[in-house]
Protein backbone atom coordinates (compact mmCIF):
# COMPACT_ATOMS: atom_id res chain seq x y z
CA UNK A 1 0.00 0.00 0.00
CA UNK A 2 1.37 3.05 -1.18
CA UNK A 3 0.67 5.89 0.78
CA UNK A 4 1.39 9.57 0.10
CA UNK A 5 4.46 10.58 2.21
CA UNK A 6 5.41 14.65 3.63
CA UNK A 7 8.61 15.76 2.44
CA UNK A 8 11.09 15.21 5.12
CA UNK A 9 14.70 16.45 5.22
CA UNK A 10 16.80 13.94 6.78
CA UNK A 11 19.53 16.92 7.32
CA UNK A 12 16.81 18.48 9.75
CA UNK A 13 16.32 14.77 10.99
CA UNK A 14 19.78 14.30 11.59
CA UNK A 15 20.23 18.15 13.26
CA UNK A 16 17.83 16.81 15.76
CA UNK A 17 14.55 19.00 14.46
CA UNK A 18 11.86 17.86 16.22
CA UNK A 19 9.24 19.44 13.49
CA UNK A 20 10.60 17.51 11.17
CA UNK A 21 10.30 13.98 13.48
CA UNK A 22 7.12 15.01 14.00
CA UNK A 23 6.61 14.90 10.34
CA UNK A 24 8.67 11.60 10.10
CA UNK A 25 6.54 9.87 13.05
CA UNK A 26 2.75 11.40 11.15
CA UNK A 27 3.83 10.27 7.70
CA UNK A 28 5.19 6.68 8.01
CA UNK A 29 3.50 5.46 11.43
CA UNK A 30 0.56 4.13 9.68
CA UNK A 31 3.06 1.64 7.31
CA UNK A 32 4.83 0.17 10.39
CA UNK A 33 1.72 0.03 12.17
CA UNK A 34 0.53 -2.40 9.33
CA UNK A 35 3.48 -4.19 8.95
CA UNK A 36 3.50 -4.89 12.93
CA UNK A 37 -0.08 -6.32 12.88
CA UNK A 38 0.10 -8.39 9.76
CA UNK A 39 3.33 -9.95 11.23
CA UNK A 40 1.92 -10.33 14.53
CA UNK A 41 -1.36 -9.92 14.85
CA UNK A 42 -2.17 -8.49 18.42
CA UNK A 43 -2.53 -5.02 18.77
CA UNK A 44 -0.24 -4.30 22.09
CA UNK A 45 2.59 -5.62 20.12
CA UNK A 46 2.07 -4.22 16.81
CA UNK A 47 2.26 -0.75 19.53
CA UNK A 48 5.70 -1.93 20.84
CA UNK A 49 6.95 -2.42 17.70
CA UNK A 50 5.39 0.37 16.28
CA UNK A 51 6.97 2.64 19.60
CA UNK A 52 10.47 0.41 18.87
CA UNK A 53 10.58 1.46 15.72
CA UNK A 54 10.53 5.21 15.95
CA UNK A 55 12.74 5.01 18.63
CA UNK A 56 15.57 3.00 17.32
CA UNK A 57 14.88 5.33 14.13
CA UNK A 58 15.70 8.39 16.29
CA UNK A 59 18.46 7.28 17.87
CA UNK A 60 19.95 6.02 14.28
CA UNK A 61 18.91 8.62 11.88
CA UNK A 62 22.64 9.53 11.86
CA UNK A 63 23.37 6.34 10.65
CA UNK A 64 21.39 6.69 7.02
CA UNK A 65 23.25 7.30 4.27
CA UNK A 66 20.02 7.56 1.54
CA UNK A 67 21.64 4.37 -0.06
CA UNK A 68 17.84 3.38 0.13
CA UNK A 69 14.50 5.74 0.59
CA UNK A 70 13.40 6.73 4.42
CA UNK A 71 10.88 5.03 3.78
CA UNK A 72 12.75 1.50 3.13
CA UNK A 73 14.65 2.23 5.68
CA UNK A 74 12.34 2.31 8.15
CA UNK A 75 10.43 -0.80 6.90
CA UNK A 76 13.86 -2.39 7.53
CA UNK A 77 14.00 -1.63 11.19
CA UNK A 78 9.80 -2.30 11.80
CA UNK A 79 11.15 -5.58 10.03
CA UNK A 80 13.87 -6.13 12.18
CA UNK A 81 12.11 -5.25 15.58
CA UNK A 82 8.42 -7.38 14.59
CA UNK A 83 10.75 -10.26 14.23
CA UNK A 84 12.61 -9.49 17.70
CA UNK A 85 9.45 -9.59 19.12
CA UNK A 86 8.37 -12.78 17.68
CA UNK A 87 11.43 -14.39 19.02
CA UNK A 88 11.16 -13.29 22.42
CA UNK A 89 7.67 -14.04 22.50
CA UNK A 90 8.54 -17.76 21.59
CA UNK A 91 12.04 -18.30 22.74
CA UNK A 92 11.16 -22.17 22.22
CA UNK A 93 10.65 -22.07 18.55
CA UNK A 94 13.24 -22.19 16.24
CA UNK A 95 12.43 -19.98 13.34
CA UNK A 96 13.66 -19.51 10.06
CA UNK A 97 16.30 -16.99 9.65
CA UNK A 98 15.91 -14.56 7.15
CA UNK A 99 18.94 -14.79 4.92
CA UNK A 100 18.71 -19.22 5.68
CA UNK A 101 19.04 -21.53 2.50
CA UNK A 102 15.59 -22.42 1.02
CA UNK A 103 14.59 -25.53 1.67
CA UNK A 104 13.08 -28.11 -0.95
CA UNK A 105 10.09 -26.93 -3.46
CA UNK A 106 7.58 -30.16 -2.40
CA UNK A 107 5.72 -28.42 0.15
CA UNK A 108 4.71 -25.71 -1.93
CA UNK A 109 3.27 -27.57 -4.95
CA UNK A 110 -0.43 -26.92 -5.31
CA UNK A 111 -2.92 -29.19 -4.12
CA UNK A 112 -6.31 -27.70 -3.59
CA UNK A 113 -8.15 -27.63 -7.67
CA UNK A 114 -11.31 -25.90 -6.58
CA UNK A 115 -12.18 -22.50 -8.85
CA UNK A 116 -13.61 -20.55 -5.63
CA UNK A 117 -13.10 -17.18 -7.92
CA UNK A 118 -16.72 -17.28 -8.84
CA UNK A 119 -17.88 -16.52 -5.60
CA UNK A 120 -20.08 -13.20 -5.11
CA UNK A 121 -17.59 -10.31 -4.45
CA UNK A 122 -20.22 -9.78 -0.76
CA UNK A 123 -18.17 -12.96 -0.33
CA UNK A 124 -14.90 -11.99 0.06
CA UNK A 125 -16.08 -8.37 1.60
CA UNK A 126 -17.22 -10.16 4.99
CA UNK A 127 -15.24 -9.84 7.90
CA UNK A 128 -15.04 -13.70 8.49
CA UNK A 129 -13.28 -13.52 5.32
CA UNK A 130 -10.94 -11.01 5.75
CA UNK A 131 -9.99 -12.89 9.20
CA UNK A 132 -9.69 -15.68 7.13
CA UNK A 133 -6.75 -13.84 4.71
CA UNK A 134 -5.10 -12.43 8.17
CA UNK A 135 -4.78 -16.29 9.33
CA UNK A 136 -3.40 -17.64 6.50
CA UNK A 137 -0.45 -14.66 6.19
CA UNK A 138 -0.18 -15.45 9.99
CA UNK A 139 0.13 -19.22 9.46
CA UNK A 140 3.54 -18.49 6.54
CA UNK A 141 6.70 -19.20 8.06
CA UNK A 142 7.97 -15.80 9.37
CA UNK A 143 10.96 -15.76 6.31
CA UNK A 144 8.27 -15.96 3.53
CA UNK A 145 5.55 -13.45 5.45
CA UNK A 146 7.38 -10.81 5.98
CA UNK A 147 8.54 -10.74 2.18
CA UNK A 148 4.60 -11.22 1.43
CA UNK A 149 3.81 -8.20 3.48
CA UNK A 150 6.48 -5.68 2.16
CA UNK A 151 5.83 -6.85 -1.42
CA UNK A 152 2.33 -7.72 -1.66
CA UNK A 153 0.50 -5.55 1.06
CA UNK A 154 2.44 -2.61 1.23
CA UNK A 155 2.95 -2.78 -2.18
CA UNK A 156 7.10 -1.99 -2.25
CA UNK A 157 9.16 -3.40 -5.58
CA UNK A 158 11.22 -6.34 -5.25
CA UNK A 159 14.25 -4.43 -4.97
CA UNK A 160 13.19 -2.52 -2.37
CA UNK A 161 12.42 -5.69 -0.56
CA UNK A 162 15.35 -6.87 -1.13
CA UNK A 163 16.98 -3.70 0.15
CA UNK A 164 14.72 -3.72 3.74
CA UNK A 165 15.36 -6.84 4.21
CA UNK A 166 18.82 -7.69 3.10
CA UNK A 167 17.89 -10.32 0.35
CA UNK A 168 19.27 -10.71 -3.05
CA UNK A 169 16.19 -10.75 -5.42
CA UNK A 170 16.12 -13.90 -6.37
CA UNK A 171 15.61 -14.73 -3.15
CA UNK A 172 13.01 -12.10 -2.52
CA UNK A 173 11.59 -14.10 -5.80
CA UNK A 174 11.79 -17.52 -4.74
CA UNK A 175 10.38 -16.69 -1.00
CA UNK A 176 7.42 -14.28 -2.56
CA UNK A 177 6.74 -17.21 -4.81
CA UNK A 178 6.58 -19.89 -1.82
CA UNK A 179 4.29 -17.15 0.38
CA UNK A 180 1.65 -16.67 -2.73
CA UNK A 181 1.47 -20.43 -3.26
CA UNK A 182 0.99 -21.54 0.16
CA UNK A 183 -1.65 -18.66 0.66
CA UNK A 184 -3.22 -19.80 -2.52
CA UNK A 185 -3.92 -22.84 -0.58
CA UNK A 186 -4.90 -22.00 2.28
CA UNK A 187 -7.50 -19.75 0.39
CA UNK A 188 -8.09 -22.53 -1.77
CA UNK A 189 -9.37 -24.37 1.82
CA UNK A 190 -11.51 -21.56 2.78
CA UNK A 191 -13.31 -21.01 0.29
CA UNK A 192 -14.30 -24.47 -1.28
CA UNK A 193 -15.49 -24.89 2.04
CA UNK A 194 -17.47 -21.54 1.98
CA UNK A 195 -18.61 -22.97 -2.18
CA UNK A 196 -20.16 -25.81 -0.36
CA UNK A 197 -21.94 -23.97 1.93
CA UNK A 198 -23.60 -21.61 -0.52
CA UNK A 199 -24.33 -24.56 -2.49
CA UNK A 200 -26.55 -26.48 0.31
CA UNK A 201 -28.21 -23.27 1.32
CA UNK B 1 -1.34 -30.07 -11.43
CA UNK B 2 -0.99 -33.21 -9.63
CA UNK B 3 -2.98 -35.56 -11.14
CA UNK B 4 -1.83 -36.06 -14.74
CA UNK B 5 1.68 -36.10 -16.59
CA UNK B 6 2.28 -32.52 -18.01
CA UNK B 7 6.03 -32.39 -16.86
CA UNK B 8 5.82 -28.80 -17.76
CA UNK B 9 3.19 -28.10 -14.69
CA UNK B 10 6.78 -28.09 -12.64
CA UNK B 11 8.16 -25.51 -15.01
CA UNK B 12 5.79 -23.32 -14.86
CA UNK B 13 5.42 -23.02 -11.31
CA UNK B 14 8.47 -21.05 -10.80
CA UNK B 15 7.79 -18.42 -13.36
CA UNK B 16 4.06 -17.61 -11.65
CA UNK B 17 4.75 -14.74 -9.30
CA UNK B 18 6.32 -13.30 -12.48
CA UNK B 19 4.01 -14.53 -15.13
CA UNK B 20 1.27 -12.91 -13.02
CA UNK B 21 2.97 -9.79 -11.93
CA UNK B 22 3.59 -9.44 -15.58
CA UNK B 23 7.14 -9.65 -16.07
CA UNK B 24 8.14 -12.28 -17.83
CA UNK B 25 9.67 -11.68 -21.17
CA UNK B 26 7.25 -12.55 -24.14
CA UNK B 27 8.60 -15.34 -25.22
CA UNK B 28 8.11 -17.01 -21.90
CA UNK B 29 4.71 -15.94 -21.67
CA UNK B 30 3.42 -17.54 -24.75
CA UNK B 31 5.18 -20.68 -23.65
CA UNK B 32 2.94 -20.63 -20.50
CA UNK B 33 -0.41 -19.05 -22.12
CA UNK B 34 0.46 -22.21 -24.64
CA UNK B 35 0.47 -24.49 -21.90
CA UNK B 36 -2.22 -22.99 -20.27
CA UNK B 37 -4.67 -23.78 -23.01
CA UNK B 38 -3.94 -27.32 -22.37
CA UNK B 39 -3.84 -27.94 -18.81
CA UNK B 40 -6.79 -26.91 -16.57
CA UNK B 41 -5.20 -27.39 -13.61
CA UNK B 42 -3.18 -25.12 -13.91
CA UNK B 43 -5.39 -22.73 -15.66
CA UNK B 44 -6.96 -22.76 -11.99
CA UNK B 45 -4.01 -22.37 -10.36
CA UNK B 46 -3.39 -19.03 -12.23
CA UNK B 47 -6.69 -17.38 -11.57
CA UNK B 48 -7.01 -18.15 -7.93
CA UNK B 49 -3.44 -17.18 -7.47
CA UNK B 50 -4.14 -13.91 -9.08
CA UNK B 51 -7.37 -13.91 -6.97
CA UNK B 52 -5.72 -14.66 -3.86
CA UNK B 53 -3.05 -11.52 -4.55
CA UNK B 54 -5.66 -9.04 -5.83
CA UNK B 55 -7.95 -10.00 -2.39
CA UNK B 56 -4.73 -8.77 -0.24
CA UNK B 57 -4.14 -5.96 -2.41
CA UNK B 58 -7.69 -4.62 -1.03
CA UNK B 59 -7.00 -5.33 2.20
CA UNK B 60 -4.22 -3.45 2.14
CA UNK B 61 -6.01 -0.72 0.47
CA UNK B 62 -8.98 -0.64 3.77
CA UNK B 63 -6.11 -0.38 5.89
CA UNK B 64 -6.78 2.06 8.63
CA UNK B 65 -4.68 4.95 10.17
CA UNK B 66 -3.09 4.47 13.45
CA UNK B 67 -5.61 4.74 16.26
CA UNK B 68 -5.62 8.05 18.03
CA UNK B 69 -4.34 6.56 21.37
CA UNK B 70 -1.68 4.38 19.73
CA UNK B 71 -0.74 7.85 18.13
CA UNK B 72 -0.73 9.62 21.61
CA UNK B 73 1.03 6.94 23.28
CA UNK B 74 3.55 7.04 20.78
CA UNK B 75 4.30 10.39 20.60
CA UNK B 76 4.68 10.61 24.64
CA UNK B 77 7.51 7.86 24.37
CA UNK B 78 9.42 10.26 21.99
CA UNK B 79 9.56 12.79 23.97
CA UNK B 80 7.02 14.96 21.38
CA UNK B 81 3.76 15.23 23.53
CA UNK B 82 3.81 19.07 22.25
CA UNK B 83 2.99 17.97 18.99
CA UNK B 84 0.23 15.44 19.37
CA UNK B 85 -2.53 18.42 19.07
CA UNK B 86 -1.07 18.93 15.35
Amino acid sequence: MIDSKPEISIEALKSGDRDEFSKLVDGYSGMIYRLALKMIGNHADAEDVLQNTFLKAFQHIGEFEARSSLSTWLYRVGANEALMLIRKRRPETVLSEIGSEETEQEDFYPAQFTDWCCLPEDEFLSSESKAALDQAVRHLPENLRIVFILRDIEGLSIQETGDALDLSETNVKTRLLRARLRLREELSKYYSERLKKRRQE
Amino acid sequence: MSDHEHSNCRALLGSLSDYVDGTLSQELCAEIEEHLSDCQNCHLVVDTLRKTISLYHQSAAEAGEVPALVRERLFRVLNLDDYIRH
